[in-house]
């Protein structure tokens, strides 16, 4: 390593209308450095990143390629400098195939100035860039038939196909199972090898902790601090990132001792549950009235199908469901809701909200008759409702008529279980509560969760975190393909148990 | 109110300036044909504003108003069903093809612009057929008095379609904008999946907002063809779907769903029917009506869509504003 770093920003600033988004932020990253850049939603990370990635202009500040202060004014000229950003949201086209996707607007072309794609000589170079990174997938697929894990990959290769010197990756592993994260990581640590540098954003601090060579921690658009490899350790970075202690974060989220009594009869049951994608499989499990059952399992093994099967808004091929004794019938959500069985969906934006409705909307829309007579909506009750429900679990919005797209991601998960909480569940069902949520509001998440059941309501919670799924189960059930491969009791709870069991090496 | 605002401004301004150039415009016979035209216009496209908030489009309506005139005229003077029966097949036949278009497109997921566009061509050809292609009249059926009173009459000097499109807008206000099922077809028109997470029977509502669809189009088109007491199997309603998707979108829907409002449709019907009056009074080539309208609903929609962008951008403000506050006071 030379000792010019790659890439230089200093005293970053960037002020939106009413606030300072960053406050003269610097980070510098080596040729082959990982670096990881970590902080609470909200903290500067994505400003910063896209001020590097082009996509937005910085107020102050400079930035140095190579020791050479240059002008990055758009994606473009990101590229130019050998800067490629892998957002989140993948930014794939599905219905093109890989190799078309790989050499989006750098294809090889033939015929002059009509531009002819070179069609023989991007599938065989894309065939070579996909080998290279592990994936046994013909260039010509489809992407749509890919998993999310291998778009992302496509878009490692494309990255590299375009000579990228520095990669950031924003969140990556936010929808990977458990071995396509392992996967990832270990490509890192080749891009490394490679001598090309990795930006890496996440919340997963395990992650960080395992192959960051230094973490950047930014809080409230400043610079917190700079952890080198052998200073980074989970509690370092979270007391950084929060600024203050963060002790019983999960502890006393899953701090209840003891599996409430299970009184025959009582609480929520599913037998013989076969999932429209796992027809061969049935699930059967129990949930006691104001316990916490946990649901592990690699992403893919039929945990939201079968959550989504039980809510009704997926068929199942057969199941039967018992609450308190009684079998329900349940053919759609309405069913669902109208015996308190909710859903918190895996797919907050999509699913949970409609986020061009404001709060106050989205709070009252399943429950809209209870704030109206004879069919027509009392604007003062609904409003009221909102706002209690905001107030009792802290929604931060200034008003309830704020579009829900405006708010925070942790803040828009708290609208989705507003909804519910304003009548009165019995079974709530929790489909990755808090993915993508920052620290802050993961920790008032759990709480919640804690709180319903000590009010005697039977939850649900799916969860590919482990910490999160160790930390705030009585129980875990654990599926693999499909199948349930076994329900821990807390005395059985360990990392090495739940993987056992969710990666199916039994015995 | 405020997004109604902008083009209701619009609106007055016209108005003003046309009857600078030419008086006429405000002389009661004017007023009460183009209040006539806007009575008769705002009718079903109140309708199909209701489906474009659905997220869907109707593009049937002018020829299902062909249909329904053809079959009104034969049920009269040919099949003597009398008034009453036939006015309520009018409009059940046209809720059962809305009901038809909703079941499709819900029940087999067909795009609602493909399942319209055969209706639009599959009525037209039928109404050509069942009357020979022949204009229908009325001819001499007694008792059609109170029809044409709807149609062509006036209460206090106000035009009779003028009236009842005020009493159907108070209704669908009250409905869309105050009800539960207004409330509902919003969220299954701006997302239909988080709208079944919530509960709501989507297809259901957008179902029955096609039916409904179907009953306003009746209305309008009975009132059509007692406004020219004659249909011609060819020309009745051609093209009207075309107006109401113009006044529905001039009126702030957004044909991506969910999004728009009773009263934008009426402003939005006024317009259209203003603008093609003031290309008469104000001597503009007729051959250049259409440039007119599209001319101003390109600069409505636009405007439109400045305004809202810049409420977004206040609210993203506001919200920055509070986390900056907070950050301090932590």
């Amino acid at each position: 390593m030379n000792n010019t770093p790659l890439l230089e920003m200093e005293g970053i600033s960037k002020r939106f209308p009413g606030v300072v988004a960053l406050d003269r932020v610097d980070l510098t990253v080596g040729a082959g450095e990982v670096v990881a850049l970590i902080g609470e939603n909200g903290a500067g990370k994505s400003t910063l990143m896209n001020i590097l990635g082009g996509a937005i202009a910085r107020d102050g500040g400079t930035i140095k390629i190579n020791g050479a202060p240059v002008e990055i004014n758009s994606p473009r000229d990101a590229a130019a400098y050998g800067i490629e950003f892998i957002h989140q949201e993948l930014s794939v086209l599905d219905n093109l195939d890989v190799a078309a996707n790989i050499f989006l607007r750098r294809e090889p072309t033939f015929g002059g100035p009509l531009k002819l794609i070179d069609r023989g000589r991007i599938y065989k170079e894309a065939d070579v860039l996909v080998r290279k990174l592990g994936l046994d997938i013909s260039s010509r697929t489809l992407l749509s038939r890919l998993s999310i894990a291998q778009q992302q990959l496509v878009e490692i290769a494309r990255a590299l196909s375009a000579g990228a010197r520095m990669i950031i990756m924003d969140e990556p592993t936010s929808s990977l199972t458990l071995t396509e994260t392992r996967r990832l990581l270990e490509i890192v640590h080749d891009l490394k090898s490679q001598n090309v540098s990795v930006i890496y954003i996440s919340h997963r601090l395990h992650e960080v902790e395992e192959i960051a060579d230094r973490a950047v921690v930014l809080r409230d658009g400043k610079n917190a601090g700079v952890l080198q490899r052998d200073e980074i350790n989970h509690e370092r970075m979270v007391r950084m990132m929060v600024g203050r202690d963060l002790k019983d974060f999960f502890t006393a989220a899953g701090g209840k001792e003891g599996v409430p009594a299970k009184n025959e009869g009582q609480g929520f049951e599913v037998r013989r549950l076969r999932t429209l994608r796992y027809p061969k499989h049935n699930i059967s499990f129990n949930v006691a009235d104001g316990e916490v059952l946990g649901f592990a399992g690699l992403v893919g093994a039929g945990r939201s199908e079968m959550a989504r099967a039980i809510f009704g808004v997926e068929d199942a091929h057969e199941t039967e469901v018992v609450l308190d004794g009684k079998a329900l019938k349940i053919t759609g959500p309405r069913d669902a809701i109208a015996h308190g069985i909710y859903l918190v969906p895996e797919d907050r934006r999509q699913s949970g909200l409609i986020v061009d409705f404001n709060v106050r909307e989205n709070i009252s829309l399943p429950n809209l008759d209870a704030y109206s007579s004879a069919k027509i909506i009392n604007f003062s009750k609904e409003s009221k409702a909102a706002m209690d429900a905001s107030k009792a679990i802290n929604i931060k919005t200034p008003t309830p008529e704020m579009r829900a797209a405006n708010l925070s991601g942790g803040n828009q998960q708290k609208v989705v279980l507003a909804k519910w909480l304003t009548f009165a569940p019995q079974v709530l069902i929790f489909d990755e509560p808090t993915r993508g949520i920052d620290v802050g509001a993961k920790a008032e998440i759990y709480q919640l969760i804690r709180n319903l059941a000590a009010n005697g309501v039977s939850v649900i919670v799916i969860s590919s975190e482990m910490e999160e799924v160790l930390g705030i189960s009585d129980r875990i059930a654990v599926m693999h393909e499909g199948r349930l491969t076994g329900i821990l009791e807390r005395s059985q709870f360990s990392e090495e148990a739940v993987m056992h069991l969710a990666t199916g090496t039994e015995g | 109110m405020k997004k109604e605002l902008g083009i209701f401004i619009l609106l007055v301004v016209l108005c003003i300036i046309t009857s600078i150039y030419n008086p006429n415009f405000l002389s009661t016979i004017n007023l009460q044909n183009t209040g006539r035209q806007i009575g008769a216009f705002g009718i079903f496209s109140i309708g199909l504003g209701l489906v474009i908030i659905t997220g869907g489009i109707e593009l049937s309506v002018g020829s299902m108003m062909g249909l329904l005139g053809v079959l009104l005229s034969m049920m009269l003077t040919e099949w003597n069903l009398g008034i009453v029966l036939a006015l309520l097949g009018c409009i059940a036949i046209a809720m059962a093809l809305g009901l038809g278009h909703g079941l499709l497109i819900t029940r087999l997921n067909m795009q609602p612009f493909i399942v319209t566009l055969c209706g639009l061509l599959f009525y037209r050809g039928v109404a050509r057929f069942i009357s020979g292609d022949e204009t229908k009249g009325f001819g001499t059926v007694a008792g059609l008095d109170f029809l044409r009173f709807l149609a062509n009459g006036n209460l206090f000097g106000i035009p009779m379609p003028f009236v009842l499109l005020i009493i159907i807008s108070a209704i669908t206000w009250v409905v869309l904008h105050r009800s539960v099922y207004g409330r509902y077809l919003f969220a299954t028109g701006r997302n239909p999946e988080a709208a079944r997470y919530a509960g709501i029977n989507t297809k259901g509502i957008i179902t029955l907002t096609y039916v409904i669809c179907g009953a306003l189009t009746a209305i309008s088109g009975m009132i059509f063809a007692f406004y020219t007491n004659s249909v011609s199997p060819a020309n009745h309603g051609n093209a009207y779907e075309l107006y109401g998707i113009a006044a529905a979108v001039l009126g702030g829907c957004s044909l991506r769903g969910g999004e728009g409002s009773v009263i934008g449709i009426v402003i939005g019907t006024a317009l259209l029917q203003v603008l093609r009056n003031l290309v008469n009074l104000l001597d503009i080539p007729s051959s250049l009506d259409f440039a007119v309208m599209g001319a101003v609903i390109l600069i409505g929609v636009m405007a439109d869509q400045i305004f809202t962008e810049r409420r977004n951008r206040r609210q993203i403000a506001l919200m920055r504003e509070m986390s900056a506050r907070e950050a301090q006071s932590n």
